[in-house]
């Protein structure tokens, strides 16, 4: 057995059992569900048809009824894929990374994680295939013979490596997340004792006994497909950033954007992961198995990568001015003091400046700052695309086609349905799946356990004396 | 002479380990078994191999980074090849830098589906397919050892079980 410093906080508090975990984890899929799932879902799901409706607007008559135009052809849409493929990020960071990293805070909250990361992309995946104009078309994405000679797909293309990142990205994470998800379903199967229950999960669980040698493969997987994820979720956003910054656009034309981003992406998936977890754990009482501590890990997390991201935006200013290009310096002025100075603005104080009331020990152990703090995050970052996009559209080399931006209903209700999409998606997930790894969290009780912790220090004790 | 299957359960990991590990250094085999998480240092306490599964991923990961070569050099310079942006297509390591994305994306591709793929049909995980534990306690709190022996030796086992610390013992 493992044995872990004292000084170490738990990770698991009050005096539990194995059993005991094996309660708490399935109390919120047998029980009823609360007042509080319902009343979400409900809002969801209305934000989610609303943005069916946008949606089937927008293919029924053409993307014409989005407030882009012909300066500005890349606004809500690219801005709303990056963002919800950002937060997608954290699910990965925690399940790969800090597995790599045998962070054992993790277990608690990769689940939920993950199946945040799966719902995000989802939502950025729908942006994507409908900004193309003829989303019926979209299978021209891929290297499929046809009839026009074959005239192939151009791999030069960051658009095109785009595709491939983001649908590598989405079927390995879904993989990773449902190989985790085997051993837990097998547990509700067996506990089960309603028949339809039980034999859901029992297609769910795919037979899984918990067998050595199965666990001993399971193991080899985990690690592994760890592995092969941590590049490739860099990959992803360093992608994403190339299809900005291969442009010759102005203030997109830079070398920092592939790290720039990647950090980005983990600062405000690491917020989305703090507003949901810190719902969740209030609502199914999860607060022993999420604790303050992991709370605080996070937040610690989003100062590094919050003071990344505001290192990133001083290094763009003085390089833009630095480098003597005058049309470099402008597209930073124009988006500082020009016309969406206020998106900059929001960008900067959310992003830079907010963060950094993280030091004090005080606030990022506080649930309602940090729950307030997460989302203020996440608008920030949401900014932060959309002034990377938008004012620099709005601005580009020839005055001609200088245009404002601003989004038309639909674009905001297509955003507002991916929005309750993720919550639906989420919620759904809570009330039927277990929200944390029990069979993962169940293998660190005894060195990572309030009470066993506890023992062992009494015990240490006594053997000095 | 007939053989006996024993179904021994323990409420902890500990005394299992022990006592698994203790049966496996006199030369009893054991067969299987089945525990509600993954307990560190079974594998080599009852003798199991070292799965070769992660080989497995880099063979099918070699195939991957083959596949999407072979598909941009055909697509790309082969069939087709066309000056994008006064960026001919003439030979493929003129190309290679733009091809690296897609040829990585490819390789974790078919790497990590592959390994998957591998792991659920040498498991014989699908869906549908029958709970493969004995006792449904396991994948909660109980640990169960599973030993297939014959008939004479079942009795200097079992009690070797019991002093080990097992709460139950089954025979089927």
């Amino acid at each position: 057995m493992q044995h872990e410093s004292e000084i170490r906080e738990p990770l698991i508090l009050g005096n539990k059992t194995y059993h005991q975990i094996t309660e708490d984890i399935v109390r919120p899929i047998e029980g009823k569900a609360s007042k509080y799932w319902y009343i979400l879902l409900t809002i969801s799901v209305i934000c989610f048809l609303w943005g069916i409706a946008c949606l089937a607007y927008t293919i029924g008559t053409g993307i014409g009824v989005w407030g882009s135009n012909n300066g500005v052809d890349w606004a809500f849409d690219i801005t709303n894929f990056v963002w919800w493929i950002g937060i997608g990020h954290a699910g990965t960071l925690i399940s790969a990374v800090l597995l790599l990293f045998r962070q054992k805070w993790r277990m608690a909250i990769n689940r939920a994680a993950e199946a945040m990361t799966i719902f995000a992309v989802m939502c950025a995946a729908i942006f994507v295939l409908l900004h193309t104009g003829r989303p019926w078309l979209d299978y021209w994405l891929f290297p499929l013979p046809n009839q026009f000679g074959s005239l192939w797909v151009n791999f030069n293309s960051p658009l095109m490596w785009d595709v491939f990142a983001v649908s590598t990205y989405f079927s390995v994470s879904l993989v990773f997340w449902y190989t985790g998800l085997v051993p837990d379903f097998a547990m509700i199967r067996d506990r089960a004792t309603k028949p339809f229950a039980r034999k859901m999960y029992s297609i769910l669980s795919f037979g899984w006994g918990g067998s050595a040698r199965h666990w001993s493969r399971f193991e080899e997987v985990s690690l592994v497909l760890a592995g092969l994820s941590t590049p490739l979720v860099f990959s992803v956003h360093s992608i994403v950033s190339m299809d900005f910054a291969t442009s010759i656009v102005p203030g997109w034309h830079t070398t920092i954007f592939p790290p720039y981003f990647v950090a980005g992406a983990v600062f405000s998936g690491f917020a989305m992961v703090l507003t949901l977890l810190i719902i969740l754990r209030k609502i199914y009482n999860l607060e022993n198995y999420i604790t303050i501590k992991h709370i605080e890990y996070m937040n610690i997390v989003i100062i590094v990568t919050g003071s990344i991201v505001g290192v990133a935006y001083l290094t763009e200013l003085f390089i833009s001015w630095y480098s003597g290009v005058e049309y470099e310096q402008y597209a930073f002025l124009n988006r500082a003091t020009g016309p969406y100075w206020w998106a900059y603005a929001a960008m900067m104080t959310c992003n830079v400046v907010s963060p950094q009331l993280f030091w004090s020990k005080k606030l990022r152990t506080n649930l309602t700052f940090t729950f307030i703090m997460s989302i203020i995050v996440n608008i920030g970052m949401w900014f932060e695309r959309f002034v990377i996009i938008v004012p620099t559209l709005c601005r580009t080399f020839l005055p001609s086609t200088w245009n404002m931006y601003s989004p038309s209903f639909v674009d905001v209700g297509i955003y507002t349905g991916t929005i309750g999409m993720f919550f639906t998606f989420f919620l759904l997930f809570t009330r039927y799946f277990p929200v944390i790894a029990q069979a993962e969290l169940k293998s660190i009780l005894k060195s990572s356990g309030q009470e066993y912790k506890e023992k062992h220090a009494a015990q240490g004790h006594a053997a000095h004396h | 002479m007939s053989k006996a299957v024993i179904h021994a359960i323990f409420d902890d990991e500990e005394p299992m380990l022990a006592t698994a590990s203790s049966l496996h250094s006199k030369g009893i085999r054991i067969k299987d078994v089945f525990t509600p998480f993954p307990v560190h240092g079974l594998d080599a306490a009852i003798g199991l191999p070292r799965t070769r599964i992660a080989i497995c991923a880099f063979i099918y990961g070699l195939t991957g980074l083959t596949l999407a070569t072979l598909m941009m050099w055909y697509m790309m310079i082969a069939d087709w090849p066309t000056d994008i942006g006064g960026k001919p297509s003439f030979a493929y390591y003129m190309n290679v830098p733009a091809f690296i994305p897609i040829s990585f994306e490819s390789t974790v591709l078919c790497a990590a589906h592959g390994m998957a793929i591998t792991f659920y049909l040498r498991c014989w995980l699908l869906p549908g397919a029958k709970a493969k534990n004995p006792d449904p306690r396991t994948t909660d709190d109980k640990f169960m050892i599973v030993i297939e022996t014959k008939e004479e030796n079942k009795n200097n086992i079992e009690s070797m079980l019991k002093t080990g610390g097992a709460s139950e013992i089954h025979h089927k």
